[in-house]
């Protein structure tokens, strides 16, 4: 086993140009999914690790109409910022649903946009059947206890959730990615920065070797736009999502002139409800519309028998944040 | 190596509860172990080692992280407070001792992890309620069940500080 070694960056040029430069190079933010899968599960081999820990990538600024997150910026810091609760509130509501406040404390931005996924049979080295981990190996979890897995982009060859609560609200606002690689810098929508798993689990984003995520770029909503995030588990905090969903809202009328809705819990990346988001606009906001939607949202499920009863649970989840968004009393 | 990049120094600088420590650490040792294995720091508890649990709470820089999640070596520079380090005067803390007129504890092995994040839950003004006290306190599992008096000891802290303010 090659040994671990342990490197602090002080600017983004050498810490891209080290890792860029050794396949056994990684990334070290706030730690808590790398040192977790490198040290603990030991999931992931141990090589060197470049921590990122202290460049100067952290910091929120509004720029127009679109908020400029520093990839370094920590979960807490993200959900306390004044303009995320006055034009994005979804933002920090799923920010303040996810992990503890200690995690918070630690984690960051970029990092959780790159989480790797909770499933237990990945998290296992005892397990062999891996696809994610090793390509061809197979999926212990299809046959398993699949109770937090996904059901929308999934097949018989992986049906590992992406866990991210944030990932949902920012899959609804067509955030972007800022990287910085060997090449240089390119900007990434983040409907393209995960991949979804087909029959290669093991590539879960269109990162290259070596690209380090530098800025998140969040469009605010217009004003009078309301929005929220909704999130059933099986405690009530400090839990992964069995279900969730990030709704915005604008209603004129009564008529739905705006509507964006993406889904965690369910997919095997952040998930966005196209088709949920087509039956909304120009419809009256009513709990039909809401019904309508939420099986407009669901197509397609691949389910195993521990997550069959996530397609009913999705759908109410999405009618529930609707109602809650638009304001009708339920 | 660039100039850029510094290797870590096999003897990492830590400053803990005021004192600056040099330790020989092999560069996998996170924080958590740093403490308790070589500064012999045992306060700090090793629960889940997985960043599930909260045993382990410390400050960094003031604010609450588990410390069997991050590096000693990611922690140079920076100020790390412990359970043993929110004494006054050589008294416990405040919280520390509305944990034990509320015994807020049975084994005692959470007890640390949930003092240090009591105390933290406290400055980030998130004692408002019972509820508020519950959901950012989650982080902080006790196996012996003793939510209830935990809340009640927080709640009281709370009602102190507001009361003398």
């Amino acid at each position: 086993m090659r040994g671990f070694e342990y490197v602090r960056a002080t600017d983004v040029g050498s810490a891209v140009a080290l890792v860029s430069g050794d396949p056994g190079a990684s990334y070290l933010a706030g730690g808590t999914t790398q040192l977790d899968l490198m040290l603990k599960d030991a999931v992931v081999p141990q090589g060197l690790l470049v921590d990122i820990g202290r460049l100067p990538l952290r910091g929120i600024a509004t720029d127009g109409d679109v908020l400029r997150v520093g990839a370094l910026t920590t979960m807490e810091e993200l959900a306390a910022d004044p303009v995320v609760a006055e034009r994005v509130p979804f933002v920090s509501e799923a920010l303040l649903a996810g992990a503890s406040t200690q995690l918070r404390n630690m984690a960051t931005i970029g990092g959780n946009l790159l989480q790797r996924t909770r499933c237990r049979y990945f998290r296992d080295i005892a397990v062999t059947d891996c696809n994610k981990r090793t390509p061809g190996s197979g999926c212990a979890a299809v046959t398993g206890a699949a109770r937090m897995h996904a059901i929308l982009g999934a097949s018989a060859h992986c049906i590992a959730l992406h866990a991210s609560d944030l990932c949902v609200p920012l899959r609804a606002l067509d955030a972007e990615v800022r990287v910085e690689g060997a090449a240089g810098q390119r900007t990434i929508a983040f409907a393209d920065l995960h991949v979804m798993p087909g029959e290669r689990p093991d590539v879960e984003t269109v990162l290259r070797h070596g690209e380090m995520i530098s800025e998140v770029l969040v469009p605010l909503l217009p004003a009078g736009t309301r929005s929220g995030y909704l999130k059933v588990r099986d405690r009530v905090s400090y839990e992964f999502a069995l279900t969730s969903a990030a709704a915005a809202l604008s209603i004129e009328d009564g008529v739905i002139t705006l509507a964006r809705l993406a889904l965690g819990g369910v997919g095997t990346v952040p998930w966005r409800a196209t088709e949920a988001e087509r039956v909304l606009v120009g419809a009256p906001a009513t709990a039909r519309t809401f019904l309508a939607a939420a099986e407009a949202a669901i197509q397609d499920p691949f389910t195993v028998p521990g997550t069959e009863f996530k397609v009913e649970l999705a759908k109410r989840t999405i009618v529930r944040v609707l109602r809650t968004v638009s304001g009708e009393q339920s | 190596m660039s100039d850029a990049l510094r290797q870590t120094p096999e003897l990492v600088t830590l400053t803990v509860n005021g004192s600056v420590h040099q330790v020989q650490l092999d560069s996998r040792t996170t924080l958590l172990d740093a403490l308790r294995d070589h500064l012999e720091l045992s306060g700090t508890k090793k629960g889940c080692d997985q960043g599930a649990c909260g045993a382990c709470t410390v400050l960094l820089d003031g604010k609450r992280i588990v410390s069997c999640l991050v590096l000693a070596a990611q922690c140079e520079g920076r100020e790390v407070t412990t359970v043993e380090g929110v004494t006054v005067d050589g008294r416990p803390h405040a919280v520390q001792e509305a944990f034990c007129r509320h015994d807020a504890l049975q084994c005692g092995y959470c007890t640390p992890g949930q003092v240090m994040s009591a105390i933290s839950l406290l400055a980030e003004g998130r004692a408002g309620s019972d509820d508020e006290i519950r959901e950012f306190m989650s982080g902080n599992l006790c196996r012996c069940g003793a939510y209830p008096n935990i809340v009640a000891a927080i709640r009281e802290v709370a009602g102190q500080e507001a009361t003398s303010r």
